[in-house]
């Protein structure tokens, strides 16, 4: 048996310790937030944190995520800074079809708590390995950046 | 509008609501033997769609035509609650918002009291729903207003009822009904009731609400966000807390999952398999195998092996463990398919005359006595979908039913291909249609939830999931069409166009349906190639024959991506050529403002469209161009290094123009500063969409030029995943993307917006590169040719 610590919640897995966190996370526990996109750590669609760092649940054995505090989108609207990056991410339409979008907020919550006003080299750093075929990258710079402090340049209009 | 007003609940109360008898449904549209693989075949198969769309035009050359039936689209409880049923897939254009703000509006429904719940494939009942061709809306918007717009008469004549008056004297307002002489009012809620037993009203009598009465239509959110003008995007909450439901989010009791081990190349067969290590791999279930289709095999599955487990990671880890020897003998040439070989093969078949499809004035005279002649070939290699979430799907069947969940642009054809693999009649299948992670095309296809009913048939009536990773989606999918397109030009002394020769050759999608078709389909070459507008007295236009060695199918756009790169970028030579200014060159071979028939340049396909309620108009396309140059200050220097480049497109009857601002340095590095997208789709319904989709096509677009390829080598896929089938990142995308939206005039008949917005990136990106640093880019990807 595994214990995982998910969203605050221990849960207890009879899985073998090298499936990948995704897979426990979507088939044994059942939650679905976390989307499969690649298998390799080259999308990001199953960007979970582990002790708040962004981590790719698809390449992340359950034995080392039984390690950390997982949290997962699916309760990312309990964390102050997740809770503002959603509600940038609906002021400004980012999603498209929304399947990868979980990841991408969670990647860009991980960002923001670690660095509150990114500059645009850090966005992009940051959320770089976060694929998006909706392409809704525009959109999700201007969220964060929203999220941050800095306006996107329409709203300033907007505001004066 | 009220932002106060919380959502009724009403799944666990007992309904009480709107639901009328005698619903008169459509007659479905005959014509076609009811039977299998010729369903799929019929529905798709593009000579049969062009036979009916010679006489049937719009939604009504649809299969299964359009439903304007309140009853099976709208619902109101006695709460005041509003049901939409919304019979179109979604997968990131918004049509769930879209249609709803449609019917929201004519209804007079209040938006915080509107839900929607999703039609499962059911053509007889709801229409079409293939959602492809950029059309959802075009086909939509006239039959969900007539919907909206009956059930609130009924709800008026309800109301006159109730109060014993006139029903001219009661209008619908905002969720409520008033009797202005005596100030009376009732809500929908109190209404829905007695609304209910009312005969829906005559189509010809409804009275469709005016522009300035709309709420929702037309809602913009172009200033930027603030409360008063967040988009409004029905699903948007539950995804960004990650409780969207998508394809495989649907969780069943006691169901299994399956992956599928396909053969490398397309039309082979197992020729054997030991499952010994399978099998003891812990939470493997069982090993399958699914018998391949002969070649044409429409969507049929590819065949190949399958591992049901207890969860995915045991599947995948179960296949890992299969030991597959396959069998190359059926696949015939495919086995030594070489897309290398094939580029080159290609190239050189569009230097000889092909099968003419236009031809006006005399092209030989004309390019020999041309001043100037100028001859470019183009190339566009393979490209796969691959949308966010890879194909997927979960079917149970017992007792003779089936029933499926899953992710598809094409319900009825899944439903009617569930029906003949098990031998069951399609009534007894059902397709529940969940969100799609992206759909791009590949998802018309459903050949992943047969794949699922051919395991469901063979696990004693547990649900199974079918779960394709992404190296099955990249390696296994219906790919775009490799192209070649040569152009050849004359010049006259003064730089004008006299001659005009194009020559296209690619696979053709009818591959999946026909034995070895080798010229391209009426509405493949409708794409903007016979519909080349411009206004050049020699013009011919052939395409030389090509055959098709993988399965070959719709990527967003199609086949007017290979088109509008080729024509785009050698309009721009052509220029360079002349020495004149690329956009005013480009108005000039545009000729006058003119409507062009396209019957009359040899298109009988139209996008299915009235040729007459939607020309070629040179107007509009002169509009996009100037829209989008004067946006992006066409006529102000640029330094040393920086470049302009532009290019328009009509497509899905729609024009898009772009241009693009780039910097590439000594190293050859690119910049692209700006991206200045001008869109004509006529009036737009949800203009916050439309923008979204034309900067989502702007990125697919800059990755179509940048980087992405399906190679193939031996009949199989070279690329397996993202690392090595390249999509643009965050890093690709122009510093700015602005989208001007123009031609919102009223009684324009509707445009497409999914797909238009992508074939002019490629070309404009590449023209841009050229006025940078005068590097010309004629074989896409473009990946380190500015290195060299």
């Amino acid at each position: 048996m595994i214990t995982l610590t998910i969203n605050g919640q221990k849960h207890e897995l009879d899985v073998p310790e090298q499936m990948p966190l995704l897979w426990a996370l979507r088939d044994v526990v059942k939650l679905t937030g976390t989307k499969f996109g690649c298998g390799i750590a080259q999308c990001g669609a199953c960007t979970v944190h582990l002790d708040g760092k962004p981590t790719r649940s698809c390449i992340t054995p359950v034995s080392t995520a039984a390690k950390h505090e997982i949290t997962t989108i699916d309760a990312i609207a309990d964390d102050e800074t997740g809770s503002r990056v959603q509600q940038a991410w609906l002021d400004l339409g980012v999603a498209q079809c929304g399947y990868c979008q979980g990841g991408q907020i969670m990647s860009a919550t991980a960002l923001l708590k670690e660095t509150p006003a990114p500059s645009d080299e850090e966005i992009v750093s940051a959320m770089n390995g976060n694929l998006c075929r909706c392409g809704t990258y525009q959109r999700i710079h201007q969220a964060i950046q929203h999220v941050a402090g800095h306006a996107p340049e329409a709203a300033k209009e907007e505001q004066s | 509008m009220s932002r106060d007003v919380t959502m009724p609940q009403t799944t666990n109360k007992p309904r009480d609501s709107l639901l009328l008898a005698n619903v008169s449904r459509r007659q479905i549209l005959k014509g076609m033997v009811a039977s299998g693989a010729l369903v799929i075949a019929a529905r798709w198969n593009l000579a049969w769609a062009e036979e009916q769309e010679s006489t049937k035009y719009g939604a009504d050359g649809m299969p299964h035509g359009w439903v304007d039936d309140p009853n099976v689209f709208i619902q109101i409880d006695t709460d005041g609650s509003v049901t939409v049923v919304n019979h179109r897939s979604e997968m990131g254009q918004g049509i769930r918002t879209s249609l709803v703000m449609v019917v929201a509006d004519e209804l007079g429904a209040d938006w915080q009291k509107v839900r929607v719940e999703q039609a499962p494939g059911n053509e007889e009942r709801y229409g079409n729903q293939d959602t492809d061709g950029s059309r959802s809306m075009r086909h939509w918007f006239d039959p969900m207003r007539r919907a909206a717009a009956a059930a609130r008469t009924m709800l008026e004549q309800a109301a006159a009822a109730q109060w014993e008056v006139d029903a001219k004297e009661c209008k619908a307002g905002v969720h409520s009904v008033k009797h202005s002489p005596s100030g009376r009012e009732l809500s929908f809620g109190e209404l829905a009731e007695a609304a209910s037993q009312l005969p829906v009203p005559e189509r010809d009598s409804l009275v469709l609400k005016p522009r300035d009465q709309w709420r929702y239509i037309g809602r913009d959110n172009e200033t930027g966000p603030s409360v008063s003008k967040r988009p409004l995007a029905i699903d948007g909450a539950d995804i960004v807390a990650g409780k969207a439901t998508y394809g495989a989010d649907v969780l069943l009791d006691n169901m299994l999952y399956a992956v599928v081990a396909h053969p490398p190349v397309y039309g082979a067969k197992l020729a054997s398999v030991d499952d010994s290590a399978a099998l003891e791999v812990p939470g493997v279930v069982k090993v399958v195998t699914i018998e391949g289709t002969p070649q044409p095999s429409a969507f049929h599955p590819l065949g190949g092996v399958a591992v049901v487990a207890e969860n995915t990671w045991a599947a995948m880890e179960g296949r890992r463990a299969l030991k597959i020897e396959w069998d190359n003998d059926s696949a015939g040439d495919n086995a030594n398919y070489n897309s290398d070989d094939f580029r080159e093969q290609l190239e050189k078949v569009v230097q000889s005359p092909g099968e003419v499809i236009r031809n006006s004035g005399d092209i030989e005279a004309a390019l020999e006595n041309a001043e100037t002649l100028l001859d470019a070939t183009y190339y566009m290699p393979h490209l796969t979908q691959a949308p966010m979430e890879p194909p997927v799907a979960q079917v149970v069947f017992k007792d003779g039913k089936a029933e499926a969940w899953a992710p598809v642009q094409a319900p009825q054809a899944t439903r009617d291909g569930v029906a003949e693999l098990l031998g069951i009649d399609a009534q007894d299948v059902t397709i529940n249609v969940t969100l799609l992670g992206g759909g791009f095309g590949r998802k018309s296809k459903p050949d992943y939830v047969f794949e699922a009913a051919t395991l469901a048939k063979q696990l004693d009536g547990r649900p199974v999931r079918v779960q394709w990773s992404r190296e099955d989606d990249v390696q296994h999918s219906f790919y775009h069409a490799v192209s070649a397109d040569r152009l050849e030009a004359g010049l006259d002394a003064d730089g004008n166009a006299i001659g005009w020769r194009h020559r296209t050759a690619a696979p053709t999608i009818s591959s999946l349906f026909e034995q070895d078709p080798k010229h391209l389909s009426a509405s493949e070459l409708g794409m903007g190639f016979n519909t080349m507008p411009f206004d050049i007295p020699n013009v011919r236009l052939e395409n030389p024959a090509a055959p098709a060695h993988l399965r070959i199918g719709w990527f967003r756009s199609v086949y007017n991506l290979p088109h509008a790169f080729a024509i785009q970028s050698f309009v721009a030579e052509m220029a360079k050529a002349a020495n004149r200014d690329h956009r005013d060159y480009l108005l000039e071979l545009l000729g006058p403002d003119r409507q062009i028939n396209p019957r009359d340049v040899n298109d009988s396909w139209n996008y299915g469209e009235d040729p007459k309620l939607y020309p070629i108009d040179i107007a509009r396309l002169r509009a996009v161009i100037e829209k989008a140059t004067d946006a992006a200050e066409w006529e102000r220097e640029r330094p040393e290094g920086r470049g302009l480049g532009l290019a328009v497109h009509h497509s899905f009857v729609s024009y898009t123009a772009v241009v693009f601002d780039v910097e590439v340095d000594d190293a050859g590095e690119l910049t692209i500063h700006s991206a200045d997208i001008a869109f004509d789709c006529g009036p737009q319904i949800n203009p916050e969409r439309i923008r979204s989709q034309m900067e989502g096509s702007c990125v697919m677009g800059i990755g179509i030029a940048l980087h992405s390829e399906i190679t193939a080598k031996n009949g199989a896929i070279e690329q397996t995943n993202f690392h090595q089938y390249l999509v643009p990142r965050m890093s690709h995308i122009p510093k700015v993307t602005r989208v001007h939206l123009i031609g919102d005039v009223p009684d324009t008949p509707l445009g497409g917006v999914g797909e238009p917005g992508l074939p002019p990136i490629a070309p404009a990106l590449c023209n841009a590169i050229h006025a940078a640093c005068g590097k010309r880019i004629r074989r896409l990807p473009i990946r380190n040719q500015l290195k060299a």
